[in-house]
Parts: C-alpha cells; sequence; structure tokens
C-alpha cells in the first residue's frame, strides 16, 4: 500500500514558566491509502498534540514542531508556504473534532459555512455553492438538507452538527481525514450513526482516515491499524487483530483489560496502579515504569527503543523484546 | 417484584419532574417532561444501574432522589420514610443516610478547602465531635479509600483526576451512608484510572453494605458493577431487569438498539454482531411523541404504538414497557 501520509521523527515541544515539556517525542507512523489508523491513548498521551502538528495547527508560542518530517503526498508539510499550506488544510486533509459546537461559527448559516469551503478549495460561485451544499448535507444523512442549510448551528443537536462537520471536511473530497475523537461528545446510539457514515463514505471516496481516540471499543470497530502513544511517545503499533489478540506492552494489555471491565479476581478489575506521570516530572527510563507489574531495574535507568519484536510489531519495552510473553 | 419492603433502603414511587419552559405572553406555558413515572425499589447492599442517553431524566433523576431538585409528584421513600416534602433541616438529618458522589472531581471539590476540611466537613455538620477526633476519622476515612493521610493538609489541584474522586468518595462516606448516588462517577477519569475507583466501590459495598444507585452511561460498565439494570429513555424506565437476564437477552426494542451500539473492545465481536443503528435523534422532551415515546425511532413500530402509551409491565422475571415484548417471534429480525 502507498502511503499518503509519513511521519518521521516528529517532536512537538511547548515551553511553559514551569519548564520545557515534550508533548510529542519521536513519533514515526505512516497512514496507507485508503487505511484507518488509530493513534490511542489517555489524556497527555500527545495524540491529540501529533493530530494538531499535521497541519501545523501548533500554537507558537508556546508550542513548536522542534523536529521531524510530515510527508503527505511527497510534500513535507513542514515546510510549505503558508498559501501552500493552505490549500493543503480543509482540501487534501480535512479534519474534525471533538466538539462540533466549538468548531462551527455561530453566526453563520450551516449553508455559508459548508460554503466557504467550497469557495476556497473550489472556487464554486454562489449558485453552484448552494446546490453542493444541500448535497453533501444529504450525502452526510441530515434529513430535510434544503431547510437545515438555511439555518444556524444552535438549530442543531449534536449528531446533527457532526455530520454537518463530516460535510465540511468532504466537500473537497480529501485524501485524508483526521478525525480528532469525533464521536466522544455523543451518545452510542448516534455514535453508531457517526462512525457508520464515516465507514461508507471513506469506502465510497477512497479516503484515508487518521482517528484519534481513547475509546478502544471505536478502535476494534473502525481501524486496520492501531498506535498505542503513552506520555508523547509510541509504545507499540500493530494491526487491529495483533493489538486485540496478542498485545505485547504491558501497558497496551493493562488498557485493554480496563476497556473490556475483564474480572480477574473475584469479582474485581486488574487495575493499572498510580497516574499518568506529570509532563514537568517525568520519571527516568521507561515512562510507564512505575506502573508496570513487570519492569525490570533497566527500565527504570534508559528508555526502551522501539524495536520489533515480530514483522510490522514494533514495541518500546524492554521485557516484551525479551521474549515472547 | 415481592422484595421484603424491610430490605428496601431507597425507593422511588410514580416520580414526575417538568420544568417549565420560558414563553411568550399569550403562547401556552410549556414543560419539559424531564421524568414522567419513575419507580424502583433499591435494596441494602445491592446495585442498581440507570443506563441511558443524554436526556433521559437520569441526572433529574438523581437529583431528585437527593432533594437538590423539587420533584412535581410521587413520592421519595427513604429507610422507611418519605422524604419528598420534608423541609430544609428535616432533610439535613436524612442526607446522613443518602450521599452523592458527582461525574466530576474538577467542578464538585471546594479548591481552597484543604482535603482534610473536605472530608471532615460532613463530619461536623451532622455530628458534635471534637476537633481532634474528626482529625482521627478524617485520616482512618482517607485511608479507607486508598489515600496516605498525609493528603489531609493538601488542596484539590495537588491531586490528579482519580485521588480527586477518591475524596469525592471519601467525603460521602464520612457520615456512614446507606445509600450512595454515584452519577457517572469515572467517566471523567482515564481508562487506566477507572478500574481503581470501581475496586474500591465495590470493596466499600463489600465491607459496610452500602447501596449504590449507579447512573452511567458506559454499558460495558454497568455489566460489571450492578445486581440490576434500568434503561431508560425520555423521562421513563423502559426496562428493568437482573443484570444477569439483561445478559442474556434484551426486551425492549430501545435496550436492544443501545446496547448493540456501544463499541466493545474486541474486533472479533464485533464483527459477529449485528448493530442496530437507530435512526435520527432522540426527540425533544417538550413534545415526547404520543403513545410509546420511543416509536419515533423504534424499527418495529405499529400503529397502536402511536395511539396508546404501554405502561411498565411485567414479562418473565423483568419489567418492559413495550406492547409487544415478550411475544413469539418479536422483535423479527432487521433486514
Amino acid at each position: 500500500m502507498s502511503a499518503v501520509l509519513e511521519v518521521e521523527e516528529l517532536a512537538v515541544r511547548f515551553r511553559t514558566t514551569r519548564g520545557t515539556v515534550n508533548a510529542v517525542d519521536g513519533l514515526s507512523f505512516r497512514v496507507g491509502e485508503g487505511e484507518t489508523v488509530a493513534l490511542v491513548g489517555e489524556s497527555g498521551s500527545g495524540k491529540s498534540t501529533a493530530a494538531l502538528a499535521l497541519l501545523r495547527l501548533i500554537a507558537d508560542p508556546p508550542g513548536r514542531i522542534a523536529a521531524g518530517r510530515i510527508l503527505f503526498e511527497g510534500r513535507d508539510i513542514l515546510g510549505l508556504r503558508e498559501d501552500e499550506l493552505r490549500e493543503v488544510r480543509g482540501g487534501r486533509i480535512a479534519m474534525i473534532f471533538q466538539d462540533p459546537m466549538m468548531a462551527l461559527n455561530p453566526v453563520y448559516t450551516i449553508e455559508r459555512q459548508v460554503g466557504e469551503v467550497l469557495a476556497l478549495h473550489a472556487g464554486m460561485g454562489r449558485e453552484a455553492r448552494a446546490k453542493e451544499v444541500v448535497e453533501l448535507l444529504r450525502l452526510v444523512g441530515v434529513p430535510a438538507p434544503e431547510e437545515r442549510a438555511k439555518q444556524y448551528p444552535h438549530n442543531l443537536s449534536g449528531g446533527m452538527r457532526q455530520r454537518v462537520m463530516i460535510a465540511m471536511a468532504l466537500a473537497c473530497k480529501p485524501k485524508l481525514l483526521i478525525a480528532d475523537e469525533p464521536t466522544t461528545a455523543l451518545d452510542v446510539t448516534v455514535q453508531a450513526q457517526v462512525l457508520d457514515l464515516i465507514q461508507s463514505l471513506k469506502d465510497r471516496f477512497g479516503m484515508a482516515v487518521l482517528l484519534i481516540t481513547h475509546d478502544l471499543g471505536v478502535v476494534a470497530e473502525t481501524a486496520h491499524r492501531v498506535i498505542v502513544m503513552y506520555a508523547g511517545r509510541k509504545v507499540e503499533e500493530g494491526t487491529t487483530a495483533q493489538i486485540f489478540k496478542d498485545p505485547r506492552h504491558p501497558y497496551t494489555k493493562g488498557l485493554l483489560e480496563a476497556a473490556k471491565w475483564e474480572e480477574v479476581d473475584g469479582a474485581m478489575l486488574r487495575e493499572i496502579p498510580g497516574a499518568v506521570p506529570s509532563p514537568f516530572d517525568m520519571p527516568r527510563g521507561c515512562a510507564f515504569s512505575p506502573r508496570c507489574g513487570v519492569a525490570v531495574p533497566r527500565c527504570r535507568e534508559s528508555v526502551p527503543p522501539l524495536v520489533e519484536v515480530a514483522p510490522g510489531r514494533p514495541v518500546a519495552c524492554f521485557v516484551a523484546q525479551e521474549g515472547p510473553s | 417484584m415481592s422484595e421484603g419492603r424491610a430490605d428496601v433502603v431507597l425507593e422511588a414511587v410514580d416520580l414526575v419532574k417538568h420544568f417549565p419552559v420560558k414563553h411568550g405572553l399569550f403562547q401556552p406555558a410549556r414543560h419539559v417532561h424531564a421524568l414522567d413515572g419513575v419507580s424502583f425499589a433499591l435494596k441494602r447492599g445491592e446495585t442498581l444501574a440507570i443506563v441511558g442517553e443524554s436526556g433521559c431524566g437520569k441526572t433529574t433523576l438523581a437529583k431528585c432522589l437527593m432533594r437538590l431538585d423539587e420533584p412535581t409528584g410521587g413520592r421519595v421513600v427513604l429507610l422507611g420514610d418519605d422524604i419528598t416534602h420534608l423541609g430544609q433541616g428535616a432533610l439535613r438529618g436524612l442526607r446522613r443516610r443518602m450521599q452523592i458522589v458527582f461525574q466530576d472531581p474538577y467542578a464538585s471539590l471546594n479548591p481552597r478547602w484543604s482535603i482534610g476540611s473536605i472530608v471532615g466537613d460532613p463530619i461536623r455538620l451532622h455530628e458534635k465531635v471534637p476537633a481532634a477526633e474528626r482529625r482521627r476519622r478524617v485520616a482512618e476515612l482517607l485511608e479507607t479509600v486508598g489515600l496516605d493521610p498525609g493528603y489531609a493538609d493538601r488542596h484539590p489541584h495537588e491531586l490528579s483526576g482519580g485521588q480527586r474522586q477518591r475524596v469525592a468518595i471519601a467525603r460521602a462516606l464520612a457520615v456512614n451512608p446507606s445509600v450512595i448516588i454515584c452519577d457517572e462517577p469515572v467517566s471523567a477519569l482515564d481508562v487506566s484510572i477507572q478500574a481503581q475507583v470501581i475496586n474500591l466501590l465495590k470493596r466499600l459495598q463489600a465491607k459496610l453494605g452500602i447501596a449504590y444507585l449507579f447512573i452511567s452511561h458506559n454499558l460495558a460498565l454497568v455489566e460489571h458493577i450492578s445486581d440490576r439494570i434500568a434503561v431508560m429513555y425520555l423521562g421513563q424506565v423502559v426496562e428493568l431487569a437482573d443484570t444477569r437476564s439483561m445478559r442474556r437477552e434484551l426486551l425492549h426494542p430501545y435496550s436492544k438498539a443501545l446496547f448493540s451500539a456501544a463499541p466493545v473492545a474486541d474486533p472479533d465481536a464485533s464483527a459477529r454482531r449485528t448493530r442496530i443503528i437507530l435512526s435520527g435523534d432522540v426527540p425533544s422532551p417538550v413534545d415526547p411523541p404520543s403513545g410509546c415515546r420511543f416509536r419515533t425511532r423504534c424499527p418495529w413500530k405499529q400503529p397502536r404504538c402511536a395511539a396508546e402509551s404501554p405502561a411498565l409491565r411485567a414479562v418473565g422475571d423483568r419489567l418492559v414497557r413495550c406492547h409487544f415484548a415478550g411475544e413469539p417471534g418479536f422483535p423479527a429480525p432487521l433486514a
């Protein structure tokens, strides 16, 4: 599969009054054409920062893309001029966010907002735009699209707003859709509708999806490949089947048990002790070692590099690298 | 259900809560039907889960039970006493028996108070004990919830989300309640922290015999923690049964859709499963649909559903609010 997106050694730093934070550190991955890749992690894992960095949406200052390359269709995003970047954003790469109410402008009609994308990227005239907006709304399953187009975001429910966001994202038939927790703010029955919609549109337009989420249930249902992040670094990668059936990193294992509410000891759940470390107070060595049940002294001394334990299965864990679990 | 009355610690009888909606001078008054006839009985040491999506009334239910909102109709019975119309003074005494833990531990703890004052406050309010005794009890409570007693001198901002939720639980435990209402107690926490808090709640229940009314939208969690599950839709209970029978089979079309829509962290299981994708959104609770409230989204609706509103009736080992649930061949498989 040829890659739509290739990220190499991406590093994002934030300068704060309490010191410099490495929000994303040495992150590399690729997204193939038409592929859905999930970037999974908890708060502070760097997954959303990485997603924003892909479109150079990190506020500078305090943030800075300190190193790395982001190759999209062969061009390095980090080397683009502002006007070139604008063409890519919302054109070839579209992004949808968790909270559609925050991402939509409350004082413009749906028609105007969705239409703006068409004006900017496709240079369409007013009448053609109005028609296309209705078509797009119909495509994403908004009922009575002619009426909805004239309404404002506050007239719409959360699920409808997320559909409008998706319509906007699809307006220019992007090659890559970055979806940052697209269904986290939605109820489960509406979440199912929206995931279903993304899936069918992806198949129809052959678009690749980079899904940012903390919800392993959503990952299991939609992704081809999974990248697990912890404290700014990739700790494991594999196909969805590999990650769910044969997780190698102790953190991935813990996360899966937690997500399945697996009962281990009578009616009790297996716990991951402690909490995600503060970025100002990162432990020495492996960031997960203070919470890890299998850590050895070496884990507390140096950061484990990503090593392939099987073809296509890089894992950043000394213990997992030493032998089969 | 014919449980012994003596075993019941908290009972809701036909609870109704309507909120008035702002209206124009010449427009008729309208109401949000947040709760419409909710009844259940929570037994000693039991966990009853209330599940449903936003707008189903689960949080309003918690507030009405705690009397933080005044119910429009129906009764709340706590340990045999009708508390629906008690004045604030008498209520304070009863709140010792029923406590609440909220979703957001960032909002529910006063940022200016030390952890010791937060946890000790209910003791100060409800019991006249010397300060030294109170400090000793606070230290004990912190240990019970797995925090170092040294945290008593710290402030909420120094704690992580999971630790804050432990503090909220310690505060609830301070007055030895019989019932704790847990309103989405782990939804704001990271996945890896949720198991810690859930295990803590389970351990406390085993040790102290507290009953939990556990409000959640997380179905996998609810299946793990609860003895019984009540599914709510637009202000009404639509299905109520033992967790074990719910796992085996769901009878109400909405319960079926809800549980089938929840993503499972298992690619094989999700491939095997038939998801019921509902069309449309939850209707507005200002003008709930006539007849069955779920009929506007129900894939199996019949003419009768619009004409006649179904009662919550016993079908086998459970209660269901659907005209057709339990009939052979219902619901027919979807194409």
